[in-house]
């Protein structure tokens, strides 16, 4: 079995896609470069990006798919787990060779792992649409740094481009370095330079606009005064707000 | 100053919990003029209570001063209990302020009755205004409908929220005179009626002239508190499923009744609220909106009340299990979806896929059917021949000693050993 060698990269993905059609090598691997560990009786072929093969493969798969599955595939590459790049590549190299509609044969494992992986990271977009808890800064900045499980930055932007159109926000991956800024007029990526002490997800409180203690007093008293004590169920209350993401909210602070 | 706006919301807030709509979805209102937010998506739920509850709206009284004395509600005229209300500019700088942050949704607007029932809707339309015409707020907004307010506020509030509602209280007549004599269900029924005429109205005139302005494009919705009143779960899904298909609600919320008062009409202080009967019938709503269950099926004169250890669904299956075992690979979908242990987005994945060849139960498992509790009801490629025939009592006890239900006494009968 031939292992393929790629870069990590959607284009990547998709090149090592237009390889396969060209070559027909039959079951493959398929391994990103930097987790490669070259095997003493294993063929290796490495995948360079193309630009222009990509495309070729994207708008193929544009017209085999719907919109929803476009998305989907999309998606559980955002996932950025190297098993899932695999699922996508033998789910889209299935899709080429059988008829139309393959994609909803649920029944076959990378159609399933594929749709269950998006589902997955469509449900961290949610939850950060939720969650996350922006600060006002001295300048009339809106400020959250986040660390989701998956990259979803490309995911919410459009999200709080509609919603917060008259205030200017960041919102800041910490775990993958680079964010979100809203200028009033578009959004555009942007990379900030921490020091080692800064690296939170709370802006310095030097920064913070001074009505942000109020307002966030104010929320964590509404947060209090609408649980109905009778009716606790901490179970469930972890269940919808799992302990990883309480350091995003202002509530839950103490 | 803002110690006062502390007390006031702290009040105000705890005074509105028992209502317990709180989605955010449904309305397609968009942020077309650079404003602040946009309630076109789907609901979000930006924090969940230690109750479990989701918090997705800023949910406040406009003020707890009521003229009525419903021995049901907290803020009922003869209760001893601190009173405070809101000014017009204070509810709207806590919801821009709130929504800024992305603490919430939207404003869920409602308020005791003070004076009169158009005193009151006034105001609350005086709120909502100033949100979309002053502050261009788009947000998704939730008023509450004052019962006997006049046609005219009724109808310019349906202009600037999203969604109106107005509570049942109790799911029969002769429930609500008995804890509240000066209310009725017609008043309840008339600004609902009035609502949905406009909705229609509106919807209609769209189609044929496009500039034609929004009226509660989320809908309406209502509330029936359970347990305060000795109706059966049949009176209260009957009661429901008329109301769901009369005024085409979008949602009929049931609020298990938590003692708040030493009236012996009601049950008494300290009594646990009704939380698993609450949970039951939510299901059985879901039942008869998502799964194409006649509430006759479910609820009839024989079983007029749901079983409380397992579930309705299943509970149908077990009282009709001539329609089982049902096969998987060519049953139609309706038939799928009743099935115990198989939801709506498994069964579509089930008729989808099953056009590519007989499923197997290893992947009835990956594409997330419960096929533990499904296995007595279905038949697939390769389930393994089975010559006795199980009762449905039988299928129960299976169930139940294999399933961990969180509602289950923890008290064992069983001496424990070891």
């Amino acid at each position: 079995m031939i292992t393929y060698v790629y870069d990590g990269s959607l284009e990547g993905l998709l090149t090592a896609v237009f390889e396969w059609f060209e070559r027909k090598p039959g079951a493959v691997l398929l391994r990103q470069s930097n987790l490669h560990q070259p095997d003493a009786f294993q063929e290796d072929f490495v995948v360079l990006s193309d630009r222009k093969k990509a495309d070729r493969v994207w708008a193929a798969l544009q017209q085999k798919l719907s919109k929803g599955w476009i998305r989907r595939i999309y998606c559980a590459y955002l996932s950025e787990l190297p098993e899932t790049h695999y699922h996508i590549f033998e789910l889209v190299c299935y899709v080429f060779q059988s008829e139309a509609g393959a994609e909803n044969n649920f029944g076959n494992e990378h159609v399933l792992s594929v749709s269950q992986t998006a589902k997955k990271v469509e449900r961290e977009k949610h939850r950060m649409e939720a969650f996350i808890r922006f600060q006002e800064t001295t300048d009339g900045m809106f400020y959250c740094a986040i660390d989701p499980d998956f990259n979803v930055l490309p995911l919410i932007s459009k999200h709080f481009k509609n919603r917060y159109a008259d205030q200017q926000w960041i919102i800041y991956d910490l775990k993958r370095k680079f964010g979100l800024f809203y200028n009033l007029e578009t959004v555009a990526e942007i990379e900030m330079q921490f020091t080692a002490d800064t690296i939170k997800s709370k802006a310095k409180p030097d920064m913070i606009s001074g009505k942000e203690a109020l307002y966030a007093m104010l929320w964590k008293d509404y947060f209090n005064s609408t649980n109905i004590p009778a009716r606790k169920n901490t179970k469930l209350h972890i269940q919808h707000v799992p302990r990883r993401y309480w350091k995003y909210l202002t509530e839950k602070q103490v | 100053m803002s110690e006062r706006i502390r007390e006031k919301l702290n009040i105000l807030a705890d005074a509105a919990k028992y209502d317990v709509s709180c989605s955010s979805s449904g309305s397609n209102r968009k942020n077309n003029n650079k404003g602040l937010g946009d309630a076109s998506s789907a609901g979000i739920c930006h924090t969940y209570t230690a109750d479990g509850r989701c918090v997705s709206l800023l949910k406040i009284l406009l003020t707890n001063h009521c003229i009525f004395d419903c021995a049901y509600c907290v803020s009922r005229k003869s209760n001893d209990i601190e009173r405070a209300a809101f000014t017009v500019e204070e509810v709207v700088s806590l919801t821009m302020n709130f929504y800024r942050r992305n603490y919430i949704e939207g404003l869920f607007l409602s308020s005791g009755i003070f004076k009169n029932a158009d005193f009151t809707m006034e105001r609350l339309l005086k709120v909502v205004k100033k949100l979309r015409l002053e502050e261009n707020f788009n947000g998704y907004i939730h008023l509450k409908t004052i019962p006997g307010a006049s046609e005219e506020l009724i109808t310019e509030a349906g202009m600037y929220a999203d969604r109106m509602s107005i509570n049942l209280e109790m799911p029969t007549e002769s429930g609500l005179k008995l804890l509240a004599p000066d209310k009725s269900h017609q008043e309840v029924i008339d600004p609902l009626q009035l609502v949905q005429n406009q909705i229609v109205q509106f919807r209609e005139e769209k189609k044929l002239i496009k500039s034609v302005p929004k009226f509660v494009p989320a809908g309406q919705s209502t509330q029936m508190v359970i347990g305060a009143t000795p109706e059966t779960d049949k009176d209260i899904m009957q009661t429901a499923d008329t109301f769901y298909k009369k005024f085409d609600l979008k949602r009929v919320y049931y609020s298990g009744y938590i003692p708040i008062s030493n009236d012996n009409r009601l049950p008494v202080l300290g009594t646990q609220p009704p939380l698993i009967r609450e949970n039951r019938l939510y299901q059985t709503d879901w039942l008869m909106r998502f799964y194409g269950f006649n509430v006759n099926e479910l609820l009839n004169d024989a079983n007029p009340h749901l079983d409380i250890d397992i579930d309705p669904k299943l509970s149908w299956a077990l009282r009709n299990m001539q329609h089982f075992p049902v096969d998987i690979n060519v049953a139609n979908y309706k038939m799928i979806l009743r099935i115990p242990g198989i939801g709506v987005s498994s069964a579509k994945k089930i008729v989808q896929a099953r056009k590519f060849g007989r499923l197997r139960i290893d992947q009835l498992k990956k594409i997330g059917v419960s096929y533990n509790r499904a296995r007595y009801f279905i038949q697939c490629a390769d389930t393994p021949a089975q010559l006795k025939d199980y009762q449905g009592t039988q299928i129960k006890s299976f169930i139940m000693a294999e399933s961990q239900s969180k509602y289950r006494n923890t008290t064992n009968n069983q001496l424990i050993l070891f």
